[in-house]
């Protein structure tokens, strides 16, 4: 799957400054490209998430559209829109994303839950092992240290097998061994077909990386592939 | 869906334990309030039913110090008696229709009965207001020494009970009116001259020189066509010396008044207690989401659409009252249906049970109610919650 962004910007009213009005992404266009794993570098506050959640169908941009496959996601209703993130984009939030009344095995396999289908259980199962949180399947988020979460958490993006995933600083609080596990899986994930892009500052990142983006105050610039 | 929203109130035991409580008071508020309010609207309503007469005429003394009205609306016991030369005197009036006698007496204890009971004797060939009551409970024509007695009265058909020495039979036991009635026993003319000479015999009557053929204690008078109970009474207050009419009706003007007291009170109470749970839910509810804010983000980034958000919200509220308001009508029942009777003692009013249908419309609404509240209360934080941008949700705390 591909999505395109066509000059999206988004704009937020900021009291105190000249303008009032500043643009946290300014007129970004570019394409994730099924197969091929995108890092996405910049400063904290240059519009990194901002321009990651306009990507994956959540926040809408004060102009510009995405298009998934040549579909204008933010054409289309709620409803639609929603079983189309569902089944079609696996966001991995910045910050931790747990669901804590439900255990970690729920809190994975919540999108087949939400729309009370069975399926995904095996695969399940493979992730957590995969990830190394195999043990931890009917434990509570409470009990979860924060590289576990975050591991749960990309077990959660990927469970339906999207087209699209987004990760946003997925190996943030990761020792170096799991950062390794995370981007070979992402790797592999590319590999298979999946347009991926991430969120990170890690060096690593440049390695694993088919394209690499830096943002700088909204705009952004291409610093490695087409 | 649904077991998300069962696992999040059971993931949140104290937050959902609070809201069905609130939600349980409120209902119990509610279902108890409009059945002790029906209950008293039915006391009501068989009081005047009972009375039956547009008029009532009693020796002047008996008013004194309200006895008649203590033995008709309290249930309290006594007797008195006034020349039969008043019911002539009465019948003569213009404007009276039907007219009867009755004649009062109190026993003293017996084997029935841990308090002393008032006995009330009605003429048959002219009894207009007892007989087509009694008949509903006892098809015969009542013999000598038999009685018919009320519901409250721990004596059944075939016993024997004796007063003054007399042993009578009783012949029937009346349905359940929730007044004074419960607790009387009635006897035709003969009988009760039989127990008044008895008691009279043995010294044990106040009054020691009447004869039981020659007296009354209370004329029963229906109003003639073209002819209003007002004109009556007065007309009997202002010609017939030491005689006290009433109209039934004022009667129970009394007791309506204190009555429609009780009900405002305890509608308003309702009321309070209905609005303080709506706001509490409110508070809970919007509390509970903006804890929450984060968990709905998680599950709009894993697909969940905005309607599929405030239904989640709006489906553990309807949970939460619904749990609530069977717990509270429950509770309800508990407490009032048991103690129906100390409550009638408490109010001093008139309190008859409305019938299981009429609790089960209670139950159904007050469920209703419940839900309706809690997912009213719900809504105003559900909806907002969902229009909120998840990028900006997802932000907050990130
Ligand atoms: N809802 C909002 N209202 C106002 N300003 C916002 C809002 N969301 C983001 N911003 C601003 O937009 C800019 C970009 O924010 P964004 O979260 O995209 O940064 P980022 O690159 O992801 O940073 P970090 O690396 O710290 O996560 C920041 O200056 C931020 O303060
Ligand atoms: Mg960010």
């Amino acid at each position: 799957m591909n999505v395109t962004a066509e000059n999206v910007t988004k704009e937020y009213i900021r009291p105190g400054r000249g303008t009032n009005r500043f643009a946290a992404v300014n007129g970004v266009s570019l394409t994730l490209e099924g197969g091929s794993l995108c890092a996405v570098m910049g400063r904290s506050g240059s519009g990194k998430t901002t321009l990651l959640n306009i990507l994956s169908g959540l926040l809408s941009p004060t102009s510009g559209k995405v298009f998934l496959d040549g579909r204008d996601i933010y054409s289309l209703d709620d409803k639609t829109l929603s079983r189309l993130r569902c089944e079609s984009f696996g966001v991995v939030p910045q910050g931790q994303s747990a669901v804590r009344t439900l255990t970690v095995e729920e809190n994975i396999l919540l999108p087949f839950m939400l729309y009370k289908e069975k399926g995904g259980r095996e695969y399940a199962l493979e992730l957590m092992k995969r990830l190394g949180i195999a043990e931890l399947a009917s434990v509570k988020p409470s009990e979860l240290s924060g590289g576990e979460l975050r591991r749960m958490s990309i077990a959660r993006a990927v469970i339906r097998r999207p087209g699209v995933i987004f990760a946003d600083e997925p190996t943030g609080d990761l020792d170096d061994e799991n950062t390794a596990l995370v981007f070979d899986f992402l790797k592999q994930l590319a590999g298979e077909g999946s347009a991926v892009m991430v969120v990170s500052h890690e060096n690593d990142a440049l390695k694993y990386a088919d394209r690499v983006m830096k943002m700088s105050a909204g705009n952004f610039e291409i610093m490695k592939g087409a | 869906m649904r077991s998300i929203v069962l696992k999040n109130l059971k993931g949140r035991p104290v937050r959902t334990a609070v809201l069905v409580m609130i939600a349980a008071f409120l209902s119990f508020a509610v279902f108890g309030g409009t059945l002790v309010t029906a209950s008293l609207g039915r006391g009501i309503d068989s009081l005047e039913e009972r009375l039956g007469a547009d008029v009532m005429a009693v020796p002047k003394e008996a008013t004194q110090k309200k006895r008649f009205e203590d033995i008709i609306l309290q249930g309290s016991t006594g007797y008195f008696y006034m020349d039969i030369a008043k019911l002539d005197e009465i019948s003569q009036l213009e404007g009276v229709g039907q007219i009867s006698a009755q004649l009062y007496l109190a026993s003293t204890s017996s084997s029935c009965c841990s308090i002393p009971v008032q006995i009330i004797g009605f003429d048959p060939e002219t009894d207009f207001t007892v007989t087509p009551w009694i008949k509903r409970s006892c098809g015969n024509e009542l013999g000598q020494r038999d009685i018919v007695v009320g519901n409250d009265l721990n004596a059944f058909v075939g016993d024997k009970l004796s007063f003054y020495g007399v042993e009578c039979r009783v012949a029937a036991k009346l349905d359940k009116t929730g007044t004074s009635y419960d607790t009387t026993v009635f006897t035709n003319t003969a009988t009760i001259k039989e127990l008044i000479r008895s008691s009279l015999e043995r010294g044990m009557n106040d009054f020691s020189d009447i004869d039981p053929d020659r007296v009354v204690s209370c004329l029963l008078i229906d109003a003639a066509d073209g002819y209003t109970p007002e004109e009556i009474m007065n007309d009997i207050n202002l010609h017939v010396k030491r005689v006290k009419a009433y109209q039934s009706k004022s009667m129970i003007t009394g007791i309506a008044s204190s009555l429609s007291g009780v009900s405002g009170m305890i509608r308003t109470l309702i009321g309070a207690v209905w609005l303080l749970g709506i706001v509490i839910m409110l508070l809970a509810f919007t509390m509970s989401v903006n804890e929450r804010k984060k968990e709905f983000a998680v599950l709009r980034i894993t697909g969940a659409s905005r309607k599929m958000l405030s239904g989640l919200v709006m489906k553990e509220a309807l949970a939460v009252g619904a749990a609530g308001g069977v717990a509270g009508c429950l509770l309800g029942m508990l407490v009032l249906i048991p103690f129906g009777d100390l409550i009638e003692q408490k109010l001093s009013l008139p309190y008859l049970f409305p019938g299981w249908g009429y609790v089960l419309v209670c139950f159904a609404c007050t469920l209703a109610v419940s839900v309706i509240s809690g997912v009213a209360s719900s809504a105003v934080s559900s909806l907002r919650m969902s229009r909120i941008d998840t990028g900006i949700i997802m932000r907050g705390d990130s």
